[in-house]
Protein backbone atom coordinates (compact mmCIF):
# COMPACT_ATOMS: atom_id res chain seq x y z
CA UNK A 1 0.00 0.00 0.00
CA UNK A 2 1.45 3.29 -1.03
CA UNK A 3 1.24 6.80 0.70
CA UNK A 4 -0.78 8.18 -1.74
CA UNK A 5 -3.22 5.42 -1.73
CA UNK A 6 -4.22 6.27 2.22
CA UNK A 7 -4.58 10.04 1.15
CA UNK A 8 -4.10 12.41 4.07
CA UNK A 9 -3.27 10.22 6.58
CA UNK A 10 -2.98 12.41 9.58
CA UNK A 11 -6.80 12.93 9.41
CA UNK A 12 -7.35 9.36 10.15
CA UNK A 13 -5.76 8.63 13.47
CA UNK A 14 -6.68 4.76 13.75
CA UNK A 15 -5.85 3.48 10.32
CA UNK A 16 -2.78 5.62 10.46
CA UNK A 17 -1.64 4.00 13.67
CA UNK A 18 -2.44 0.62 12.87
CA UNK A 19 0.01 1.09 9.53
CA UNK A 20 2.33 2.17 11.89
CA UNK A 21 2.72 -0.19 14.46
CA UNK A 22 2.36 -2.69 11.51
CA UNK A 23 5.83 -1.16 10.26
CA UNK A 24 4.27 0.40 7.08
CA UNK A 25 7.66 2.75 6.32
CA UNK A 26 5.57 4.72 3.69
CA UNK A 27 3.16 6.05 6.68
CA UNK A 28 6.00 6.82 8.87
CA UNK A 29 7.95 8.66 6.02
CA UNK A 30 4.94 10.73 5.28
CA UNK A 31 3.71 11.67 8.75
CA UNK A 32 7.48 12.92 9.39
CA UNK A 33 6.85 15.14 6.13
CA UNK A 34 3.83 16.55 7.45
CA UNK A 35 4.62 17.05 11.04
CA UNK A 36 8.05 18.09 10.58
CA UNK A 37 7.88 21.44 9.70
CA UNK A 38 5.11 22.15 13.12
CA UNK A 39 7.60 20.48 14.90
CA UNK A 40 10.72 22.10 14.38
CA UNK A 41 8.46 25.42 14.74
CA UNK A 42 8.02 24.33 18.57
CA UNK A 43 11.40 23.04 19.25
CA UNK A 44 12.95 26.49 18.18
CA UNK A 45 11.03 27.95 21.40
CA UNK A 46 13.39 25.41 24.14
CA UNK A 47 16.32 25.43 22.10
CA UNK A 48 18.45 28.42 20.59
CA UNK A 49 19.45 27.30 17.61
CA UNK A 50 18.51 25.69 14.51
CA UNK A 51 20.71 22.86 14.72
CA UNK A 52 19.53 21.87 18.05
CA UNK A 53 15.94 22.27 17.36
CA UNK A 54 16.52 19.86 14.22
CA UNK A 55 18.25 17.14 16.82
CA UNK A 56 15.25 17.60 18.86
CA UNK A 57 13.03 17.15 16.21
CA UNK A 58 15.02 13.66 15.48
CA UNK A 59 15.03 12.35 18.73
CA UNK A 60 11.50 13.14 19.53
CA UNK A 61 11.22 10.94 16.12
CA UNK A 62 12.94 8.19 17.55
CA UNK A 63 11.20 8.23 20.84
CA UNK A 64 7.58 8.13 19.17
CA UNK A 65 9.42 5.19 17.00
CA UNK A 66 10.03 3.46 20.32
CA UNK A 67 6.93 4.22 22.29
CA UNK A 68 4.28 3.51 19.40
CA UNK A 69 3.12 0.36 21.27
CA UNK A 70 2.28 2.57 24.21
CA UNK A 71 0.34 4.92 22.58
CA UNK A 72 -3.29 4.52 24.18
CA UNK A 73 -5.36 7.01 22.09
CA UNK A 74 -6.27 9.31 24.55
CA UNK A 75 -5.24 12.45 22.69
CA UNK A 76 -4.71 12.08 18.86
CA UNK A 77 -1.62 10.76 17.70
CA UNK A 78 -0.27 14.56 16.53
CA UNK A 79 -1.14 15.91 20.11
CA UNK A 80 0.87 12.72 21.77
CA UNK A 81 3.79 13.55 19.62
CA UNK A 82 3.98 17.10 20.25
CA UNK A 83 4.38 15.78 24.45
CA UNK A 84 7.02 13.93 23.38
CA UNK A 85 8.51 17.23 21.60
CA UNK A 86 7.99 18.88 24.54
CA UNK A 87 9.66 16.70 27.14
CA UNK A 88 12.45 16.80 25.08
CA UNK A 89 12.97 20.05 24.40
CA UNK A 90 12.43 20.96 27.67
CA UNK A 91 15.26 18.98 29.11
CA UNK A 92 17.79 19.78 26.49
CA UNK A 93 16.16 23.46 26.86
CA UNK A 94 17.43 22.77 30.84
CA UNK A 95 20.76 21.92 29.55
CA UNK A 96 21.68 24.58 27.09
CA UNK A 97 20.57 26.76 30.46
CA UNK A 98 18.20 28.72 28.32
CA UNK A 99 15.34 30.13 29.92
CA UNK A 100 12.41 31.51 28.43
CA UNK A 101 9.28 32.86 30.41
CA UNK A 102 6.70 32.05 28.85
CA UNK A 103 4.19 31.72 31.50
CA UNK A 104 4.47 34.98 32.23
CA UNK A 105 3.13 37.85 29.59
CA UNK A 106 5.57 40.74 30.25
CA UNK A 107 4.21 44.22 29.57
CA UNK A 108 7.47 45.22 27.51
CA UNK A 109 7.26 42.90 24.74
CA UNK A 110 4.39 44.51 22.60
CA UNK A 111 2.07 45.56 24.42
CA UNK A 112 0.54 47.97 22.26
CA UNK A 113 -2.72 48.51 21.26
CA UNK A 114 -4.12 46.49 17.95
CA UNK A 115 -4.86 50.08 16.52
CA UNK A 116 -3.26 52.99 16.40
CA UNK A 117 -5.47 54.91 18.35
CA UNK A 118 -5.55 57.82 17.17
CA UNK A 119 -7.78 56.46 14.51
CA UNK A 120 -10.40 56.23 16.79
CA UNK A 121 -12.86 59.13 17.91
CA UNK A 122 -12.19 60.85 21.15
CA UNK A 123 -14.57 59.39 24.44
CA UNK A 124 -16.72 62.52 24.38
CA UNK A 125 -17.48 62.49 20.42
CA UNK A 126 -20.63 62.19 19.41
CA UNK A 127 -19.82 58.08 18.42
CA UNK A 128 -17.06 57.45 21.05
CA UNK A 129 -14.24 55.61 20.16
CA UNK A 130 -15.89 54.59 16.81
CA UNK A 131 -13.35 55.17 13.41
CA UNK A 132 -12.55 58.74 12.41
CA UNK A 133 -13.47 58.79 8.39
CA UNK A 134 -9.51 58.83 7.68
CA UNK A 135 -8.57 56.21 9.98
CA UNK A 136 -11.46 54.02 8.90
CA UNK A 137 -9.76 50.47 7.20
CA UNK A 138 -10.69 50.31 3.56
CA UNK A 139 -10.90 47.04 1.74
CA UNK A 140 -7.11 45.86 0.73
CA UNK A 141 -7.07 46.07 -3.48
CA UNK A 142 -7.03 42.36 -3.22
CA UNK A 143 -7.06 39.23 -0.66
CA UNK A 144 -3.45 38.68 0.44
CA UNK A 145 -3.86 35.01 0.23
CA UNK A 146 -5.11 35.49 -3.70
CA UNK A 147 -2.43 34.44 -6.23
CA UNK A 148 -1.19 37.78 -7.84
CA UNK A 149 -0.65 38.96 -4.27
CA UNK A 150 0.28 35.73 -2.38
CA UNK A 151 4.35 36.33 -3.21
CA UNK A 152 4.33 39.75 -1.67
CA UNK A 153 2.35 39.03 0.96
CA UNK A 154 4.30 35.79 1.97
CA UNK A 155 7.05 38.19 1.83
CA UNK A 156 5.88 40.41 4.12
CA UNK A 157 4.29 38.26 6.25
CA UNK A 158 8.04 36.36 6.66
CA UNK A 159 9.26 39.32 8.09
CA UNK A 160 6.23 40.58 10.14
CA UNK A 161 7.06 37.23 11.61
CA UNK A 162 10.97 37.60 12.51
CA UNK A 163 9.95 40.69 13.84
CA UNK A 164 7.34 40.01 16.25
CA UNK A 165 8.45 39.32 19.90
CA UNK A 166 9.63 35.71 20.23
CA UNK A 167 6.55 34.44 22.08
CA UNK A 168 3.95 36.16 19.55
CA UNK A 169 6.24 34.88 16.64
CA UNK A 170 5.96 31.49 17.72
CA UNK A 171 2.47 31.26 19.10
CA UNK A 172 1.18 32.66 15.57
CA UNK A 173 3.37 30.52 13.77
CA UNK A 174 2.11 27.54 15.64
CA UNK A 175 -1.60 28.42 15.39
CA UNK A 176 -1.64 30.02 11.85
CA UNK A 177 1.70 29.34 9.78
CA UNK A 178 1.45 25.41 10.90
CA UNK A 179 -2.30 25.19 12.08
CA UNK A 180 -1.77 23.80 15.67
CA UNK A 181 -4.67 23.95 17.99
CA UNK A 182 -5.38 26.26 21.11
CA UNK A 183 -4.82 23.77 23.27
CA UNK A 184 -1.90 22.55 21.70
CA UNK A 185 0.28 25.43 21.79
CA UNK A 186 -0.83 26.31 25.49
CA UNK A 187 -0.04 22.67 26.29
CA UNK A 188 3.52 22.84 23.87
CA UNK A 189 4.35 26.10 25.30
CA UNK A 190 2.75 25.48 29.27
CA UNK A 191 1.02 28.76 29.02
CA UNK A 192 -2.47 29.47 29.79
CA UNK A 193 -5.21 29.34 27.18
CA UNK A 194 -5.74 33.52 28.09
CA UNK A 195 -1.96 34.24 27.82
CA UNK A 196 -1.62 31.77 24.71
CA UNK A 197 -4.98 34.58 22.90
CA UNK A 198 -3.13 37.57 24.41
CA UNK A 199 -0.09 36.86 22.08
CA UNK A 200 -1.70 35.31 19.39
CA UNK A 201 -3.96 38.83 19.38
CA UNK A 202 -0.98 40.97 19.75
CA UNK A 203 0.56 39.07 16.48
CA UNK A 204 -2.44 38.95 14.31
CA UNK A 205 -2.86 42.21 14.69
CA UNK A 206 0.41 43.32 14.61
CA UNK A 207 0.71 41.34 11.27
CA UNK A 208 -2.92 43.00 9.73
CA UNK A 209 -1.38 45.87 10.40
CA UNK A 210 1.93 45.15 8.35
CA UNK A 211 -0.04 44.58 5.29
CA UNK A 212 -2.40 47.01 5.51
CA UNK A 213 0.38 49.16 5.78
CA UNK A 214 1.72 47.57 2.41
CA UNK A 215 -1.56 47.72 0.64
CA UNK A 216 -2.34 50.74 1.31
CA UNK A 217 1.06 52.38 0.97
CA UNK A 218 1.07 55.84 0.59
CA UNK A 219 -1.90 56.78 2.21
CA UNK A 220 -0.62 59.36 4.57
CA UNK A 221 -3.37 58.30 7.57
CA UNK A 222 -2.62 54.98 7.64
CA UNK A 223 0.62 55.68 9.60
CA UNK A 224 1.21 53.58 12.40
CA UNK B 1 -28.33 60.97 23.50
CA UNK B 2 -27.75 57.27 24.14
CA UNK B 3 -29.99 55.89 22.14
CA UNK B 4 -27.30 54.89 19.60
CA UNK B 5 -25.61 53.08 22.76
CA UNK B 6 -28.61 50.65 23.19
CA UNK B 7 -29.29 49.74 19.99
CA UNK B 8 -27.89 46.08 19.23
CA UNK B 9 -24.40 46.43 18.07
CA UNK B 10 -23.90 50.17 19.42
CA UNK B 11 -22.80 48.77 22.77
CA UNK B 12 -19.35 48.15 22.45
CA UNK B 13 -16.99 50.56 20.34
CA UNK B 14 -15.36 50.42 17.45
CA UNK B 15 -12.09 50.58 19.52
CA UNK B 16 -13.13 47.58 21.52
CA UNK B 17 -13.85 45.94 18.65
CA UNK B 18 -10.36 45.86 17.16
CA UNK B 19 -9.06 44.26 21.12
CA UNK B 20 -11.99 41.95 21.05
CA UNK B 21 -11.49 40.01 17.45
CA UNK B 22 -9.18 37.41 18.57
CA UNK B 23 -11.62 36.06 21.42
CA UNK B 24 -14.59 36.67 18.97
CA UNK B 25 -12.59 34.45 16.27
CA UNK B 26 -11.60 31.82 18.72
CA UNK B 27 -15.25 31.43 19.82
CA UNK B 28 -14.11 31.95 23.55
CA UNK B 29 -16.63 34.94 24.05
CA UNK B 30 -19.72 34.84 26.03
CA UNK B 31 -22.93 34.25 23.96
CA UNK B 32 -24.32 38.23 24.98
CA UNK B 33 -20.83 39.50 24.31
CA UNK B 34 -20.77 37.57 20.75
CA UNK B 35 -23.81 38.33 19.82
CA UNK B 36 -22.66 41.88 20.26
CA UNK B 37 -19.91 41.40 18.24
CA UNK B 38 -21.34 40.31 15.68
CA UNK B 39 -24.84 43.03 15.56
CA UNK B 40 -21.55 45.48 15.25
CA UNK B 41 -19.79 43.83 12.90
CA UNK B 42 -23.38 44.09 10.69
CA UNK B 43 -23.33 47.72 11.31
CA UNK B 44 -20.31 48.88 11.06
CA UNK B 45 -17.95 48.43 7.92
CA UNK B 46 -15.01 49.56 9.11
CA UNK B 47 -15.00 46.89 11.93
CA UNK B 48 -16.50 44.70 9.22
CA UNK B 49 -13.65 45.28 6.89
CA UNK B 50 -11.32 45.07 10.10
CA UNK B 51 -12.05 41.65 10.96
CA UNK B 52 -12.06 40.25 7.17
CA UNK B 53 -8.69 41.92 7.14
CA UNK B 54 -7.58 39.68 9.96
CA UNK B 55 -9.39 36.35 8.97
CA UNK B 56 -7.13 37.48 5.26
CA UNK B 57 -4.21 37.44 7.27
CA UNK B 58 -4.67 34.58 8.93
CA UNK B 59 -5.25 32.82 5.69
CA UNK B 60 -2.49 34.05 4.20
CA UNK B 61 -0.17 33.28 6.88
CA UNK B 62 -1.34 29.69 6.19
CA UNK B 63 1.01 29.86 3.33
CA UNK B 64 4.00 31.20 4.46
CA UNK B 65 6.67 28.60 3.41
CA UNK B 66 7.50 26.23 6.20
CA UNK B 67 11.44 24.60 7.06
CA UNK B 68 11.53 21.03 8.05
CA UNK B 69 14.19 18.58 8.53
CA UNK B 70 16.83 18.04 5.46
CA UNK B 71 16.05 14.94 3.00
CA UNK B 72 18.73 13.55 4.51
CA UNK B 73 17.41 13.34 8.05
CA UNK B 74 14.48 12.40 7.40
CA UNK B 75 15.56 9.36 5.40
CA UNK B 76 17.39 8.56 8.30
CA UNK B 77 14.35 8.51 9.88
CA UNK B 78 12.64 6.32 7.97
CA UNK B 79 15.71 3.91 7.86
CA UNK B 80 15.24 4.03 11.70
CA UNK B 81 11.47 3.08 11.89
CA UNK B 82 12.11 0.39 9.20
CA UNK B 83 15.51 -0.93 11.83
CA UNK B 84 13.46 -0.85 15.24
CA UNK B 85 9.38 -1.92 13.31
CA UNK B 86 9.90 -3.01 10.15
CA UNK B 87 7.93 -6.14 9.31
CA UNK B 88 9.96 -9.08 10.69
CA UNK B 89 11.31 -11.12 7.59
CA UNK B 90 9.97 -12.11 4.35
Amino acid sequence: MSSEAGGDLSGNDALLVDRLRSGDADAFAEIVRTWSPMMLQAARSYVSTDASAQEVVQEAWLAMIRGLDKFEGRSSLRTWLLAILANIGRSRGVREARTLPMSSLGSAEGDRPAVDPNRFRGSDDKWPRNWTPLGKPRPWPRPPEEEVMAAESRTQLEHGLAELPERQRTVVALRDVHGLSSEEVSALLGISAGNQRVLLHRGRSRLRGLLELHFVAGDPVMGT
Amino acid sequence: MNEERRTPGMTVHCQEIVELVTDYLEGVLDANMAAEVAAHLELCDGCDIYVEQIRATIRALGKVPVSTLSEAAQAELTRAFRDLRGPAGP
